[in-house]
């Protein structure tokens, strides 16, 4: 069931960004040039997420157990420190250079598009090295 | 400032079920859907990997699905040199790791669940994307 489960939120999660239209680079980019010819609608699919998101968390910080796993996997890190705050600003600038963050990254893998693969591999060879890099330290 | 292709309905529904797929997978598996953590543990990690394949898997199916059912074209523009889509790549990939997350894990989920952590995060690639946009928009 589990299995299943996984795939289900993929499939809801990659129809919500082609729906929202953070599938399209185009439109982040135009999201983000806030002081030119502006697109603020994908402020819409963040307070839309939130919205859904926000009430179900709270909800279940009472509940003990998922329905198919032994335990909620609850992120445990709470420290502001310089990697969550370098990590940021670099993630940031990389978006905002082509419009594509790693979901719709990976949704964009069905377009078949070489420069979304051109990212895609990239994005794939900063997680391995900063996997090396930890790795070595 | 022009406001132009202003599509609030359609970015509100799929925000929403950007949410209802974040509640399954929490609900269900008992997981934070932060896309950057997934793909990352799917390459490095055996613990989950069919998971995090199916997951992914599902990402991909989304924007097809959604072919199938309204045969409509779904529009991607994307602009940049080989330079600059490699440089994008990898600063997403190397910043995504080193911070712990991205739009999905921080700016959805974080913040869902009010973590000041992720707050900061979003903030941050928030302030940084836009400002990129705007030297790159001057250069």
């Amino acid at each position: 069931m589990n299995r299943f489960c996984s795939l289900v939120s993929g499939l809801v999660f990659g129809l919500g960004l082609t729906i929202s239209g953070m599938t399209n680079p185009e439109k982040v980019i135009n999201f983000l040039n806030v002081t030119r010819s502006w697109d603020p609608s994908l402020a819409f699919v963040m307070i839309g997420a939130i919205a859904a998101s926000a009430p179900f968390f709270y909800l279940i910080k009472n509940k003990n157990k998922p329905w198919f796993a032994e335990s909620f996997s609850w992120p445990t890190l709470k420290e502001i420190d310089s990697k969550l705050i370098v990590g940021s600003l670099l993630f940031g600038i990389g978006w905002g250079l082509i419009g594509l963050c790693p979901g719709p990254a990976i949704a964009s893998i069905s377009f078949m598009n070489p420069s979304s693969f051109t990212f895609i591999l990239a994005m794939l060879a900063g997680f391995s090295l900063v996997r090396a890099y930890n790795l070595l330290k | 400032m022009t406001i132009i292709n202003f599509t609030p309905l359609s970015s509100l529904l799929g925000g929403l079920l950007i949410g209802l797929a974040v509640i399954i997978f929490f609900i269900g598996n008992g997981r934070i859907a932060g896309i950057s953590g997934i793909t990352n543990n799917f390459l490095f990690s055996t613990v989950n990997r069919l998971d995090n394949f199916l997951f992914l898997l599902g990402i991909i199916l989304g924007p097809l699905l959604y072919q199938f059912f309204t045969e409509a074209t779904i529009p991607f523009v994307i602009d940049g040199s080989l330079i600059l889509l490699v440089s994008a790549g990898l600063l997403v990939g190397v910043g995504t790791a080193i911070g712990g997350g991205c739009t999905s894990g921080h700016g959805v989920c974080g913040i869902s669940r009010f973590s000041l952590r992720s707050i900061v995060a979003t903030l941050l690639f928030m302030i940084a994307a836009i400002v990129t946009v705007y030297v790159k928009g001057m250069i």
